[in-house]
C-alpha cells in the first residue's frame, strides 16, 4: 500500500512489520516520532510488543541486550549524543552476538549543542562492531528496517539503520507499506540458537582471559582475541548474507538489488561524486547539470558502512579519474572517514598507466548547515576540470568564515 | 548451530574449580572433633553452624559435618562460629606428612 | 506470613561450586550462597562488574549453576527490564530476575538506572552487597564508604563525608519491599528474600557484607565484624513493607532489649577505622545512640514493667 508519510514514521511501520518484541525508547529529538509513533500502534493494540519507556539511551541499550539475551527480537533508536551515550553498550551487544535493531538518526554532536543534521554521531561508532545501512529515501528506511532483522539474525551481529535528521526523518514523501503476510515469510519469528534459560543455565559475558583455557570437559575454550576474531571473520562474512537477503527481498517485494553501494550515471563517468543518505539523491541533480555540460560525471552513494564494501567500492571507483567525496562527518585531525577508507580499497588497484584515480574530500553541511545545489556544482566541477592540489585536506563547502 | 554459535561468545559453564583446588590456598586447616561437635555427639541432624557460614560451601550438613579439603580455603568462619569450639584450625604444615 | 527458617529447612543444595575465586572468608560468599538457596533455579541473574563477576568464574567456567547474564557497570537494573521484557514475550512465566550488584555498581554508577526501574514498577528483585567500597578494583571509597574509613583513595584521612543510605533512597520510590540484610544473619537474608518475591515491583534488598581484605580484619572474623556493626546499632536490619518500617530479627531483638554493644568495639576491630579518634568514635556513639534512643521510644521498656 503506497501512503505518504514522514521517515520516522516509515522506520515505525518498518519496526511494526518487523514483529519485534521488545522496544526500549528514550526520546531524542530528530528519533522521537519514530519511538512515539511505536507507543501509539501498541498502545491501540496494533502490535504486540513490550514497549518500555527508559531513563537514558544507555538503559535503552541494556534492555534491548538484555531482551536479545533471553531471546527476543530487540528494537530501539537514537540520535546523536543519545547514540554517544550507548557507546559501551555498543560494543557489548555486537561482542556478545546479539541481534539488535536500532535506527540512528543522523544529527550533528555536542559541544556546541545541535539537533540538525550530520553524519558525525553513526560515524564516529564505526569501530563498534555494528552493522551500518544508510537509507537514502522513505522507501529505503522501511525496507532497510525489516531486512535489517533478518540480517542481524542471520550473522548474529547488531545492525544500525541510518538515516538523516529532518531531511528524511520529518519530510513527508510516498512510499510503499509492504504487506504483512509477505513480511512474515520474509521474516519468520526469532528462533535464538542459544538464549539465557534456567533449563539450560549459562553464563553470559563472563571475564575472559588474555590466552584459551580449558572448560570443565578439558575442552579447549577460546580466549577473548578468538572470539573478537570471529566477530571480525563474521563482519566480512556477513557482505554474503547481506547480499542474500536483499536478493531474498527482491525476489518478494521487487526492490532492492544494490545493498553495497548505489550507483547513478557512472558506468562510463571519468569522475564520482560519492556521498551517503539524502545527500547522494541532491548529487544526482548536480550530476544531471554537469552531464548537460558534458562533464562525464556519475554519483556513487555508500547503502553499507561497516562492514566497508572495499570490493565493490574498488570496482565501482578503479577505473575513474577522480573521486569526490561529499561527507558530513570528520575524524578530526585529518579528513572525512569514507574518504580515507574509500582511498584504502583503492590502495591495491593501480591502473593501465600506473596511477590511481585521485580521491578528494568535500567537508559540508555540519550541524545542518544548508547544502546549496549551486555549492555542490561549483565543487564538483572545479574537481572534475582541474588538477587537484593538497588532495589530503579535506576542502570545506558552504563555510562562512 | 548452537554450539558455533557459544563458541563465538563467552558463554561460560557450571562447574566446581573454576580458581582451581582452592584447597591449596590454606595455611590454616579446621578440623572438627567429633567428640564435641554437636550433630557429631547427639548423632542427630542440629546445630550446622559451620555449614550455614562457610563461605564456599564445602561443609556437609552430615553426622558428622564433613568438610571437602580438596577446596576448603582455611578462612576459619567454621572454628570461630562454633558454638561449641569444636573446630580447631591447625598448621597446615603439620599434615605434610600425612598427604605425602 | 511466611515462617521462619531456621538451618535444618534450608536447602541443601547448593548453587554455588566451591573451588571459586572469592577471597577466603568473602562475607559474600555467605550472602550469595544463601541468597541463592533462597531464589531457586528458576531463576535469571544479572551482575554488573563487581567481586560478584569474579566469584562467578572466568570463561568458561561459572560458579553457578543459574543462568546470568554480565552487563556493563550502570545497567544491571535496565538489564533486568530486558529479561523481564523478554520472558514476557516469549510467553515464559514464573521465572525470578534478580540483579545482584555491588555498592558502587548499585549506590553509584548503578543508581539511575535502578531509579528508572523503580519508577517504572517493573517486577524484579535488586540485591546490593554493601562491602562499603570499590573492593574488586582494590578497595576505593564508594558513596556507601562509612565515614572515616581509609581505603585505596583516602589513603591518609580517611573518607571524610557520610556513608550513602541506599535504602532510604529506594523506600523514597515508594516500591513495594525494600529490606536491609547482613552476611553474618543468613536465615534473616533467606527469608526476606523469600518475602520478596511475594511482591510485584521492585524489591530491594541491602545486605551488609563484611570484606577480609578490604576492610583489615582476618578472614575468620567475617560473621563476627558483621554481627558487631548490627549489635552496636551502627547498622540496622529492617524492613519497608508498603512503606511501613520495621526493625527485624537481630536488631528488633536489640530494641526489645535496649541494649547495644559499643561502637568503639566494631570500629577497633577492623584496620581501615585505625585512623579514628576516640573523640570521633564519641561523635559517632552520640549518632547511633540519638538514632535508637528513637527507636526505644517506639516501644514500652521492659525494665519498667519488670522492677527489679
Amino acid at each position: 500500500m503506497q501512503i505518504i508519510e514522514s521517515g520516522n514514521v516509515a522506520a515505525a511501520l518498518g519496526v511494526k512489520l518487523s514483529r519485534a518484541q521488545v522496544i526500549a525508547a528514550y526520546p531524542i529529538t530528530p528519533q522521537t516520532p519514530l519511538t512515539e509513533k511505536l507507543s501509539e500502534i501498541i498502545e491501540a493494540g496494533d502490535m504486540t510488543a513490550e514497549y518500555i519507556p527508559v531513563e537514558s539511551e544507555h538503559s535503552a541499550l541494556a534492555i534491548c541486550i538484555a531482551a536479545s539475551s533471553a531471546g527476543a527480537r530487540s528494537f530501539t533508536a537514537t540520535s546523536a549524543n543519545g547514540l554517544l551515550y550507548m557507546h559501551e553498550q555498543l560494543h557489548w551487544a555486537s561482542g556478545a552476538r546479539l541481534p539488535i535493531v536500532m535506527c540512528v538518526v543522523n544529527r550533528g554532536v555536542g559541544a556546541p549543542w545541535t539537533v540538525w543534521n550530520d553524519h558525525q554521531d553513526s560515524m564516529s561508532q564505526r569501530d563498534t562492531g555494528w552493522i551500518q545501512i544508510y537509507a537514502n529515501d522513505h522507501q529505503q528506511i522501511i525496507d532497510s528496517v525489516i531486512k535489517a532483522f533478518a540480517l542481524a539474525e542471520e550473522v548474529m551481529i547488531p545492525v544500525m539503520v541510518c538515516y538523516d535528521g529532518y531531511l528524511l526523518s520529518h519530510t513527508y514523501m510516498p512510499f510503499d507499506i509492504p504487506e504483512a503476510t509477505l513480511t512474515d515469510s520474509f521474516l519468520p519469528p526469532y528462533r535464538p540458537a542459544y538464549c539465557l534459560d534456567p533449563d539450560e543455565p549459562a553464563n553470559l559475558n563472563t571475564v575472559t582471559l588474555s590466552d584459551v583455557r580449558t572448560d570443565i570437559n578439558g575442552v579447549k575454550a577460546h580466549g577473548y582475541m578468538e572470539i573478537r576474531h570471529l566477530l571480525q571473520q563474521d563482519m566480512l562474512a556477513s557482505m554474503d548474507a547481506i547480499e542474500r537477503v536483499d536478493s531474498r527481498f527482491k525476489n518478494i517485494f521487487g526492490r532492492g538489488g544494490s545493498p553495497f553501494i548505489e550507483s547513478y550515471r557512472s558506468d562510463d563517468a571519468r569522475f564520482i561524486a560519492v556521498g551517503i543518505g539524502s545527500l547522494s539523491y541532491h548529487l544526482r541533480d548536480v550530476v544531471d547539470d554537469l552531464r548537460d555540460e558534458g562533464i562525464s560525471v556519475g554519483v556513487m552513494s555508500m547503502q553499507l558502512y561497516r562492514p566497508f564494501p572495499y570490493q565493490a567500492v574498488a570496482k565501482a571507483l578503479k577505473d575513474c579519474q577522480g573521486v569526490i567525496v561529499f561527507e558530513k562527518a570528520l575524524s578530526y585531525g585529518y579528513q572525512g572517514p569514507v574518504c580515507s577508507d574509500i582511498k584504502s580499497a583503492l590502495y591495491h588497484y593501480v591502473g593501465p598507466e600506473g596511477s590511481r584515480p585521485f580521491v578528494l574530500n568535500y567537508i559540508l553541511g555540519l550541524g545542518g548547515r544548508e547544502i546549496l545545489t549551486k555549492d555542490l556544482y561549483e565543487g564538483l566541477k572545479l574537481s572534475c576540470t582541474t588538477k587537484p592540489s593538497s588532495p589530503d585536506k579535506p576542502r570545506w563547502i558552504g563555510l562562512k568564515l | 548451530m548452537k554450539d558455533d554459535y557459544c563458541r563465538k561468545t563467552s558463554h561460560s559453564k557450571s562447574g566446581p574449580g573454576d580458581a582451581g583446588k582452592t584447597g591449596s590456598w590454606r595455611i590454616l586447616r579446621p578440623v572438627i572433633d567429633p567428640a564435641v561437635c554437636i550433630p557429631a555427639k547427639r548423632g542427630t541432624p542440629s546445630c550446622y553452624m559451620c555449614w550455614l557460614y562457610c563461605p564456599d560451601g564445602v561443609i556437609s550438613r552430615g553426622i558428622p559435618p564433613e568438610i571437602d579439603y580438596e577446596y576448603c580455603k582455611g578462612c576459619g568462619i567454621c572454628a570461630e562460629e562454633c558454638p561449641t569450639k569444636a573446630i580447631r584450625m591447625v598448621e597446615e604444615s603439620s599434615f605434610i606428612k600425612e598427604d605425602t | 506470613m511466611h515462617t521462619k527458617t531456621n538451618i535444618l529447612s534450608l536447602p541443601e543444595e547448593e548453587l554455588v561450586y566451591p573451588g571459586n575465586r572469592a577471597c577466603a572468608g568473602c562475607a559474600l560468599g555467605i550472602a550469595y550462597r544463601i541468597g541463592l538457596k533462597a531464589l531457586g533455579k528458576n531463576t535469571i541473574i544479572v551482575v554488573p562488574p563487581s567481586c560478584l563477576t569474579v566469584l562467578q568464574g572466568l570463561y568458561p567456567i561459572a560458579a553457578t549453576k543459574l543462568p546470568c547474564l554480565n552487563v556493563t557497570f550502570a545497567s544491571t537494573a535496565a538489564a533486568a527490564t530486558g529479561l523481564l521484557g523478554a520472558l514476557k514475550a516469549r510467553n515464559r512465566k514464573g521465572i525470578n530476575v534478580v540483579g545482584w550488584a555491588g555498592d558502587g555498581g548499585t549506590s553509584d554508577i548503578g543508581l539511575q538506572s535502578l531509579s528508572g526501574a523503580c519508577e517504572r514498577g517493573d517486577n524484579f528483585l535488586f540485591v546490593c552487597y554493601d562491602n562499603e567500597g570499590y573492593m574488586n578494583t582494590g578497595v576505593q571509597r564508594s558513596g556507601t564508604t562509612p565515614i572515616g574509613a581509609l581505603t585505596a583513595n583516602t589513603p591518609i584521612k580517611g573518607k571524610l563525608q557520610r556513608k550513602k543510605d541506599v535504602p532510604a533512597i529506594m523506600s523514597a520510590h515508594r516500591i513495594p519491599y525494600v529490606a536491609t540484610c547482613s552476611a553474618a544473619y543468613p536465615l534473616d537474608l533467606y527469608d526476606k528474600i523469600k518475602k520478596a518475591l511475594t511482591y510485584e515491583g521492585v524489591k530491594y534488598i541491602h545486605i551488609h557484607t563484611p570484606c577480609p581484605p578490604g576492610w583489615g580484619f582476618e578472614p575468620r572474623y567475617a560473621v563476627k565484624i558483621g554481627k558487631l556493626a548490627v549489635e552496636t546499632g551502627l547498622y540496622e536490619l529492617y524492613e519497608v513493607e508498603n512503606s511501613n518500617v520495621r526493625l527485624t530479627g537481630a536488631s528488633e531483638k536489640l530494641m526489645e532489649k535496649r541494649r547495644l554493644l559499643p561502637a568503639r568495639d566494631y570500629f577497633r576491630a577492623q584496620g581501615r577505622f585505625a585512623i579514628l579518634t576516640d573523640s570521633q568514635i564519641e561523635q559517632q556513639q552520640q549518632e547511633v545512640n540519638a538514632r535508637w534512643e528513637a527507636y526505644f521510644n517506639t516501644t514500652e521498656d521492659p525494665d519498667e514493667d519488670t522492677p527489679d
